[in-house]
Formats: C-alpha cells, sequence, structure tokens
C-alpha cells in the first residue's frame, strides 16, 4: 500500500490523481499506524519550511516518518516534502528539518544571476552529476522537461544529488540516499516524464 | 535551461468549449476534457480554463469538468472566470486547478491577491489583465474588456505583484484577435516593471509571431492563445520545432 501523508499541506488531488493513472491506490493519511502498515510513503509540501515543519512536529508525525525511513521504508519527498527531509531550511529564518539527508535548504537570490526570475517557474531540464544515474530516473533522458516552482533549493548536498536543472547556476532538482529520495520538481504535473518517475519509484526496490 | 510556456486557452460554457475546436481525429470537439489531452499530447505546456459559464446549471458542470481533466491531465492547470473571493480560489483548487487567475475580481478587491497568496503562495495567484491604449496610456479594463477603470496599468500590475501575484498575464485588448502579432510595446513595459513570469496573450496569428516574441523580448516567458490554436492555424508541434529552429529553448 502506497500512502500520501497528509498533514494540512497543500492540495493532494493532482498527486493521487497521478497515482492512480501509473496504476496505484494511494491512501491519503495521517494516521501513523496506517503511514506505519504503508508500504512507501509520499511526503508532500506546498507553502513556507517553517509552517510544514512544525505542523509535521505539532502533529507527531516528524517522529514517525524518521522511524519509518530508520527501518528502511521508502520515502519520496515532493517539492517542499524534499526539503523537509534536510537538516535544516534558511527560508526567512532557521529551521530544523527531518534530517533525513544532509545539507541544507538556501534562498536562490544571490545566488541566481539578477537576470533570473525567482521563482524558478516552468519547464526545465534534468541533467545527470557525471557518473551518477540513480535507478529512480532510469526512465529518464539527459534533457528532459519537468514543472519547476520554487524559490529555495537543498544546497551543500552533492553526496545525495541525482539530478540537477540550469537556471543560472546548478539547482538540486533530485535526492537519494538509501531509500530516502526526494524530487524538488513535482513529478505529478511533469507529463509522462514525471509519471515514469512516480511509477519506477512505486514498483522499485529500494 | 528553463523552456518557453505555450498555453493554449480554453473558453468553457455550461459544461462545453465554445469558441469553434476543428480538429480531426476528435470525436467530441467540445469536450474540455477530450480537449485538453488533445492540447497534452500535443505538447502544450500547460492549459487555461476560462469559465464564462452563464447558466447555474453550467456553474454546476464546471468544477466536475474540472476534476475529469485534472485526473487525467498531468501537467499544470490554470483555472480563471468568475474568481471573486477565498472561497473561489478554494473550490476550484480542491478540483485540482494549480492556479487561480484573477482579473476582475482583482480590481473591485485588490487585497483578494493578498489574501489568497497568503493562503495560497504567491505561485497559485496569477492576475490577468486586459490592458488597452487610451489617450497615450496603457489602461487596465475589467468586466471582459468592456470597462475603462481609469487605472494606469503597468502601475496597477506592479501593485498587484507586490501584493503577491506570482505571474502575469498581459492580454492586450488592442492586439486580441488581430492576429497580427503580440503587443511587443505592451509587453516590454511590463517586462521591465515585474520579475514575475510574464506570459504574453492576444494576437497570435502565426508560429512567427511567437518566434517574434520570444526573440525580441526575453522576459517573456510564455504565450497564451486559443482559437488559432482551436481552429489548427497554428499546430503546438509544428510552433515548437519552428521555435527550436530558432534557437528558443521549448519542451
Amino acid at each position: 500500500m502506497i500512502a500520501v501523508i497528509d498533514y494540512g499541506v497543500g492540495n493532494l488531488f493532482s498527486l493521487c490523481r497521478s497515482l492512480e493513472a501509473v496504476g496505484q491506490t494511494p491512501v491519503v493519511t495521517g494516521d501513523p499506524a496506517v503511514l506505519r502498515r504503508a508500504d512507501k510513503l509520499f511526503l508532500p509540501g506546498v507553502g513556507a519550511f517553517a509552517d510544514a515543519a512544525e505542523k509535521l512536529r505539532r502533529t507527531g508525525l516528524d517522529r514517525v516518518i524518521r522511524e519509518e525511513a530508520a527501518q528502511g521504508k521508502p520515502i519520496l519527498g515532493i517539492c517542499l516534502g524534499m526539503q523537509l527531509l534536510f537538516e535544516e531550511s534558511r527560508e526567512f529564518g532557521t529551521w530544523q528539518g527531518l534530517g533525513l539527508l544532509p545539507g541544507k535548504v538556501v534562498p536562490m537570490e544571490g545566488v541566481v544571476p539578477q537576470a533570473y526570475k525567482i521563482p524558478h517557474i516552468g519547464w526545465n531540464g534534468l541533467h545527470f552529476p557525471a557518473g551518477r544515474r540513480h535507478p529512480l530516473l532510469a526512465g529518464v533522458e539527459e534533457g528532459d522537461c519537468v514543472y519547476f516552482v520554487h524559490s529555495f533549493y537543498a544546497a551543500e548536498c552533492d553526496d545525495v544529488v541525482i539530478a540537477t536543472a540550469e537556471y543560472g547556476a546548478q539547482l538540486t532538482a533530485a535526492v537519494a540516499r538509501g531509500n530516502v529520495m526526494g524530487c524538488q520538481f513535482h513529478p505529478e504535473k511533469s507529463g509522462t516524464v514525471g509519471l515514469t518517475i512516480l511509477k519506477t519509484f512505486c514498483e522499485g526496490e529500494w | 535551461m528553463i523552456t518557453k510556456r505555450i498555453i493554449p486557452c480554453l473558453d468553457v460554457k455550461d459544461g462545453r468549449v465554445v469558441k469553434g475546436v476543428n480538429f480531426a481525429g476528435l470525436q467530441d470537439v467540445s469536450s474540455p476534457v477530450e480537449l485538453a489531452e488533445y492540447y497534452t499530447r500535443s505538447g502544450a505546456d500547460e492549459l487555461v480554463f476560462y469559465d464564462i459559464t452563464a447558466s447555474a446549471e453550467g456553474r454546476g458542470l464546471f468544477p466536475d469538468i474540472l476534476r475529469r481533466t485534472a485526473s487525467r491531465v498531468f501537467i499544470p492547470l490554470t483555472v480563471g472566470g468568475g474568481i471573486n473571493t477565498l472561497e473561489d480560489f478554494d473550490r476550484v483548487l480542491k478540483c485540482g486547478a494549480d492556479k487561480v487567475s484573477v482579473n476582475s475580481g482583482a480590481i473591485r478587491n485588490p487585497d483578494l491577491i493578498r489574501q489568497a497568496a497568503l493562503r495560497y503562495g504567491s505561485q497559485c495567484v496569477v492576475l490577468s489583465a486586459d490592458v488597452k491604449r487610451v489617450d497615450g496610456q496603457f489602461r487596465v479594463f475589467g468586466r471582459g474588456g468592456r470597462d475603462d477603470t481609469g487605472m494606469e496599468a503597468i502601475g496597477w500590475i506592479k501593485h498587484c505583484v507586490d501584493l503577491g501575484a506570482g505571474e502575469v498575464v498581459v492580454n492586450s485588448i488592442d492586439t486580441d484577435g488581430v492576429k497580427g502579432g503580440f503587443d511587443l510595446e505592451m509587453l516590454a513595459a511590463v517586462c521591465q516593471a515585474v520579475k514575475v513570469p510574464v506570459i504574453a496573450s492576444g494576437g497570435a496569428g502565426r508560429a512567427e509571431d511567437f518566434v517574434r516574441l520570444f526573440q525580441t523580448l526575453p522576459g517573456v516567458d510564455a504565450g497564451l492563445a486559443a482559437s488559432v490554436f482551436h481552429f489548427g492555424e497554428i499546430a503546438i508541434p509544428h510552433l515548437k520545432a519552428q521555435l527550436r529552429q530558432a534557437g528558443i529553448s521549448v519542451r
């Protein structure tokens, strides 16, 4: 069973429909017992890091996610959900994340050149770090476009980066370490490329 | 490299696409769901659903159409038309919209933009502005281009971005329907004023108009059109091939 973690952040409609489109029957829940029974977890999220991290803490789901990850359960974070997997975020302050991946989330401002608009909105191509081709992106070709919407990105995390996007700087686009994975972009809004990634995660052995 | 977006706009009335649509191979050219799927297959980067429903029955159909489309089309969907309150935002977002476009609703109550951006994030709030030249000035028009609000357009757009609008659709009433190309002068003025993505609308007649748009104004992020796509005058795969040939980055 695939579970989408519901902690009151963002709209889960599209993610669920796209999971159905790749043959899954996702369960949307914030119930720790159900999350513990699930085979795989999705951590979605849009909005502000501090607010989302606080909601995870208040519901106690932060502990559930950490424990399940430690037991080897595959987790895919999407957009803000990916950022929450890191140690901390510098989004309007300093906030603690789940600490499942090494690195921190920082503003794009000051990193991407002035001429580039922030947020980074639109379709951008994926590039694989030299010699690295993670199985999560097995069905993706170098340069395939996916849909991004974000103003902050994960930095100081070279060891876990499995794809980047070029936006005047190399932005972290996808990450993985063992059973913990994440996409900065929205696979559920990225056409067939995105659906392929979701299918690979759902069906893969991690 | 980030790509330029091509966005077909579907006017939906009482659950059907209005404005003639003229495609071979589609069983029901007035079905928004089928048309949305067709455009997605053709390489559209995003879709806009514009609710121009007149009847109460049609208002009821719209969420159903949106839900069915969002269940089958996995690219960003923007919804506009009749968005006046936060409840309107909520209603369409729950049906699978990713972004909500406001026009007259923001003219009546600019604070709607601020409230919506606070609740749903700026990425969700699209300002759509209908702009026309009056006495040598760019003016904002309301109610589907019928009312001159008297407001200067560039200042208005800048104000809305400051309030939290995350993208701006600039629809030039002067070039709309003329098919002589986008309103480059107007768009240049908007690009200079704001740092959020700018979407050009009004005036596309041929693929070359999109090439000229993106070559002349690198600050424009996307081109939006309706009838030239619906009538098959511009086929999206062909348009993208031409853009690519001109060195413009597309998906």
